[in-house]
């Protein structure tokens, strides 16, 4: 990168510190700002599609709940239960990296890495599961459990895929940064003087996590007795 | 790795001894640009792009008001209704949002504030790859026929019936959004972290207030039009969607969605034009601006409530009464913290020492075009009369004021008045005041005949319309023919300029600001040392006067 | 106090106004162009007055202001209640236009692309035209069959949206006989500049020749009948017992407690959703699932005919008043009245 011209300086400062900050804790800094600032705007994301969900179950209650009886609500437990281990995993990473612990880096990473595939597989059954029972919206659906709301209902499972589709690119794009962390760690580049990268990345996964925190309970549990 | 006071051996067209190594000579080669981290170049690969789009949205346009010189038109209605979606989205989205941000804030902020960079230098570069790759998924879209629904994509019409390529343009539009919120981002964490010592909050340049504030809107409003062309787009895929009244949906649900966005973001457009016109008129008055504070806090106040009133684009869509009041009376009040900087900036020529060089010429042209604009947004925000006007050509004419009697105006009046600081070279002035005037009177021509079609009751997005509205509509396209002209006239000159202008030093104009205090053209670091500031923005000279 | 402007709109610029209320939003119109005219000179000439006064003149500096709070004050508040009368006066007429007086005629549009078709309570029906007598109020109910429409008139300063799922409704009184433009202006597709008609306003004489027969199918109410029976809506709503399903008879514009715990209005939009898609709202005591939903089978014209039957079950209301002041049904056909002269010459 053309980052190449530089005033003169002295050649003994941290490696990580990028030229146009005056020192580290600037840098540092700025990174979190950057990344809360970040995080901020996703929510004003998931929001739109939170606040879409907000309303069409106010207007059409009972067939919202009526929808809840078809989700596999263990296969979703189940992915909470990952979701939640693969934060503790990613935190565990962020504190091995503060420490300079190469080998529990590595590990942490990899666990959480795990655990998000584990998700995202549980994930594509459930969508295959929908498909087979046809519940995807569109000139295929079919609701017999209550073919009363054969149409709002049809409201429900496309803010399913919406809601719970974006959540998985989000995963899919932790994964990518997850695979980044994991090479630097290999790399030994993070430790007590910079772990800047590990520790942002751990707060957009822990992010991610609670978005499916939210979206769990509103898409399976709500209205969901048997 | 080269430092700044030796350059790489090797380079056969080394610039000769006197030149000294700036940000523009410092580094050749197409990949040194691409590959660019400097706020400066990548102010500058905008520059270009942007100005791309502007030319292929203006064409848009000239075809637009060539097929409304006569009432059955030239081109069949598909291709109308094509080429008036694909200018406004372009403009919008490809011209107005990124304009003044991504290229004289990514340029100007950072010196400004003393920093040497913006806080996330390769961000900044990601987001002018986003921008491009979103420019490219709209040119596509045109390529292939274009896109039909207008630059609101309004439901069912766009999710169910449009035949028109709408996944690549709302795709495209999409993917440029990424590239605002990244700007946004970066100025936000550039202003709070990366202020040179001294530098405090109420010594900012209203231009840095103006971008801040603006930074907010894109960060909290683009997210929200995001998704709403999410669901449009997996509406169209999946042939039903939430905003389809076949299963319950509710269209207008996508409106309250698009306009939460769409309305803040006329705000974007506007806010960094007005930070320009502080500086403009502060410089060519020789003044510090007057009532900085309230300034200041009009640009916050305006980003605050711009969030609130997106309702008044629906007040006949039939939200209940409430709602409406509700709006309404909101979106007057919002028009307080405009009002008021137009106020301060004429105070700020009073009992100054005013020179009528063309960036100030450009903004009188803003204050008078601005204030037409924002006056007309009046008869929109009330209820009663925005039953009667809107869907007309009112509605075009008050926009256009705004956006381009005010923007574009703003956005001329900046590029010349920071043109010798990017390029180190003077732009040829007596044509700029030509092309001023030729703005201002182009403009005039082809925006005011349309309040008066709009009360006539001629709707907007006609491909034709009744024979009586004709002459006014000839009066639109002969003044849209100056005003392209007259667009043209300032590329060419202050392409010109850049090559074979004369050179300046640091401060031709003599005004006040950390840029005019480094090289023109900077140097790649804009500082060699960071500096201290001791002083308020604009401090042409002492207070000698408070008044009440 | 403003009314006088309005006869003085009328010589220029203006364009025509041919409605009650039509008068009173222009006026209120003259003012905030009043307001826009007076401020635009001032800034504009204060621009050209102080860029003289204060030019830069050899040996003569800038004096150095820093603000003043009063002045923004100032110009903050009275600028704001200037706007607060504009508010107040456009809230004000806003709302007179949302609802129609008791006796006002109704009248239904849907609107499809590319066309507006119109239904008369008598049963008849134009396509791109509509027929009002002057001085009587109008109440339009609205429907689209497929994207967002707008239904607009410039004379009589009228204008709402067409979405489809919904009703919208507008109503205005028109003042002086003419031909006047209609317009469609909200973006729905390809012939949407051709979307448009001409309103007549006829004397009341005029009007009573022109809507003295019916349409062939016989009245609204009567087609409505004809489409209940049809249909088989009569096996389960039965008009004087209940049976599988509530009673219909004095329903109209009465509230309705659903098994959901709401209580809900039986207006028009009530009617049209519980026909269109049953399982929306269930009323208390009965069961979901049993009332076939009509969605695709029944056109939005057709779901007027039904709900100005249902109408005319209830006492009292408008539609079964008109449908009865009808004289007799006649099916042959009736000729069409005389082509009205589109005087275009009255329109600016």
């Amino acid at each position: 990168m053309a980052d190449t011209l530089v005033a003169p300086h002295e050649a003994e400062h941290d490696p990580h510190l990028r030229h146009h900050f005056a020192n580290a804790d600037q840098q540092l800094d700025s990174a979190t700002l950057g990344m809360w600032t970040f995080l901020i705007t996703e929510v004003l994301f998931f929001g739109g599609m939170f606040t879409a969900y907000v309303i069409y179950r106010s207007l059409y209650h009972d067939a919202f709940a009526a929808t809840s009886m078809v989700m596999n609500v263990p296969l979703g437990g189940i992915n909470t239960g990952v979701l939640i281990c693969s934060s503790l995993s990613m935190a565990l990473a962020v504190r091995a990296a503060q420490l300079g612990q190469r080998k529990a880096q590595i590990i942490s990473l990899l666990l959480t890495m795990f655990f998000g595939v584990v998700f995202l597989g549980v994930k594509a059954y459930e969508y295959h599961e929908k498909y087979i029972e046809h519940l995807i919206p569109g000139p295929n659906f079919q609701f017999p459990e209550a073919p009363q709301y054969f149409h709002n209902a049809q409201i429900l499972f496309f803010l399913y895929f919406a809601m719970t589709g974006m959540h998985a690119v989000h995963m899919i794009i932790g994964l990518g940064l997850l695979t980044f962390l994991l090479i630097g760690a290999y790399r030994s580049k993070y430790g007590p003087t910079y772990f800047t990268p590990v520790e942002m990345i751990g707060l957009y996964w822990h992010f991610v996590d609670v978005v499916w925190i939210f979206l769990f309970p509103l898409l399976y549990l709500i209205g969901h007795t048997k | 790795m080269a430092t700044l006071a030796t350059r790489p051996t090797g380079y056969s067209d080394a610039p000769s001894e006197e030149e000294p190594l700036n940000y523009l000579n410092a580094t050749h080669g197409w990949k040194s640009w691409l590959l660019t981290v400097d706020h400066k170049r990548i102010a500058l690969l905008y520059l270009f792009s942007i100005t791309l789009m502007f030319f292929m949205g203006g064409t848009f346009a000239i075809l637009v008001r060539l097929h409304l010189t006569s009432p059955n038109g030239l081109f069949s209605p598909e291709v109308y209704n094509r080429l008036f979606s694909m200018h406004g989205i372009v403009m919008v989205f490809f011209f107005l949002v990124p304009s003044i941000p991504a290229t004289l804030g990514n340029f100007l902020l950072p010196i400004m504030i003393g920093a040497k960079d913006l806080a996330f230098p390769r961000i900044n570069l990601l987001s002018w790859y986003i921008y491009v790759l979103g420019a490219a998924f709209a040119i596509y879209a045109v390529a292939r026929g274009g896109v039909d629904t207008g630059w609101t994509f309004y439901t069912p019409y766009s999710t169910t019936y449009s035949n028109s390529y709408v996944l690549a343009a709302a795709f495209g539009v999409f993917v440029a959004g990424f590239s605002s919120i990244l700007t946004g981002l970066n100025f936000i964490v550039t202003v709070h972290k990366m202020r040179a010592p001294g530098m405090s909050w109420g010594r900012l340049p209203l231009f840095v207030w103006a971008h801040y504030a603006t930074g907010l809107i894109q960060i909290l409003g683009t997210p929200v039009v995001a998704i709403a062309l999410v669901l449009v787009g997996m509406e169209r895929v999946m042939h039903v969607g939430i905003f389809d009244p076949r299963v319950g949906g509710d269209p207008i649900l996508f409106q309250h969605i698009f306009w939460f966005y769409s309305h803040p973001a006329v705000y974007i457009m506007i806010l960094p034009g007005m930070g320009i016109i502080s500086e403009v008129i502060s410089c060519f008055s020789r003044k510090r601006v007057f009532g900085y504070d309230f300034i200041a806090a009009s640009s916050m106040g305006i980003a605050v409530l711009g969030f609130l009133v997106w309702g008044h684009h629906m007040f006949i869509t039939g939200e209940s009464m409430y709602t409406g009041v509700v709006f309404s009376f909101l979106s007057f009040f919002v028009a307080v913290p405009s009002a008021v900087k137009v106020f301060n900036w004429m105070a700020t020529m009073y009992k100054g020492s005013v020179t009528f060089d063309s960036p100030m010429l450009y903004a009188f042209a803003f204050i008078g075009l601005f204030t037409i604009g924002g006056l007309t947004g009046l008869y929109l925000s009330t209820l009663a009369t925005n039953v009667t006007l809107h869907g007309t050509y009112f509605v075009v004419a008050h926009f256009h004021f705004v956006m381009v009697g005010g923007m574009v105006v703003a956005f001329l009046a900046g590029l010349h008045f920071w043109w010798p600081k990017i390029t180190g070279r003077m732009y040829n002035e007596p044509w700029a005041k030509f092309a001023a005037l030729l703005v201002f009177l182009g403009f005039n021509l082809t925006f005011l005949p349309q309040f008066i079609l709009g009360y006539l009751g001629m709707p907007r997005r006609y491909s034709a319309y009744p024979p009586e509205f004709q002459t006014l509509n000839v009066l639109s396209s002969a003044g849209a023919t100056v005003l392209g002209v007259a667009f043209i006239i300032p590329m060419i000159y202050l392409t010109y300029a850049w090559f074979f202008g004369p050179k300046v030093g640091k401060n031709p104009w003599e005004a006040k600001g950390l840029e005019w205090e480094v090289a023109s053209p900077p140097i790649t670091l804009n500082f060699e040392k960071t500096p201290t500031v001791t002083e308020e923005a604009y401090n042409y000279g002492p207070v000698e006067e408070v008044i009440g | 106090m403003l009314a006088n402007l309005s006869p003085l709109a009328d010589f220029f610029l203006a364009s025509e106004i041919a409605s009650k209320q039509g008068s009173a939003i222009d006026e209120l119109w003259w003012f905030e162009t009043a307001v826009t005219v007076v401020m635009t000179v001032l800034i504009f000439v204060g621009i050209a007055i102080f860029a003289y006064k204060f030019r830069k003149r050899p040996g003569v500096q800038a004096t150095q202001i820093e603000g003043s709070t009063f002045l923004e004050i100032g110009w903050s508040i009275f600028p704001f209640l200037v706007m607060l009368v504009m508010f107040w006066w456009g809230a004000d007429l806003f709302y007179a236009a949302q609802t129609p007086p008791k006796d006002a005629m109704e009248v239904f549009i849907t609107g499809k692309q590319w066309m507006w078709k119109v239904q008369y309570p008598n049963g008849y029906r134009e396509i791109d035209a509509l027929h009002v007598p002057v001085g009587q109020p109008v109440k339009l109910t609205m429907a689209s069959e497929d994207v967002i429409h707008s239904f607009s008139i410039p004379a009589f300063r009228v204008r709402h949206d067409v979405v489809p799922g919904t009703y919208d409704t507008l109503w205005f009184t028109p003042t002086k006989p003419g031909t006047y433009h209609l317009f469609c202006t909200e973006y729905c597709g390809n012939q949407h500049a051709h979307m448009i008609g001409y309103v007549t306003v006829l004397e009341r004489a005029d009007w009573e020749k022109w809507s003295g027969g019916g349409g062939a199918g016989g009245s609204l109410t009567e087609q409505g009948q004809q489409l209940f029976t049809q249909n088989g809506c009569s096996t389960c709503h039965l008009l004087d017992q209940q049976g599988r399903c509530p009673i219909l008879r004095n329903l109209y514009n009465k509230p309705v407690q659903l098994a959901d715990g709401r209580t809900v209005l039986a207006d028009d939009a009530y009617l049209r959703e519980s026909i269109l898609m049953p399982n929306a709202k269930i009323v208390a005591g009965f069961e979901p699932n049993i009332m076939p939903n009509f969605q695709g089978q029944l056109s939005e014209e057709q779901v007027i005919q039904l709900i100005a039957y249902i109408k005319s079950l209830s006492p009292a209301t408008p539609t079964s008043q008109q449908g009865s002041q009808q004289p007799p049904v006649v099916i042959a056909p009736k000729a069409k009245p005389a082509p009205t002269v589109k005087t275009i010459a009255s329109i600016q």
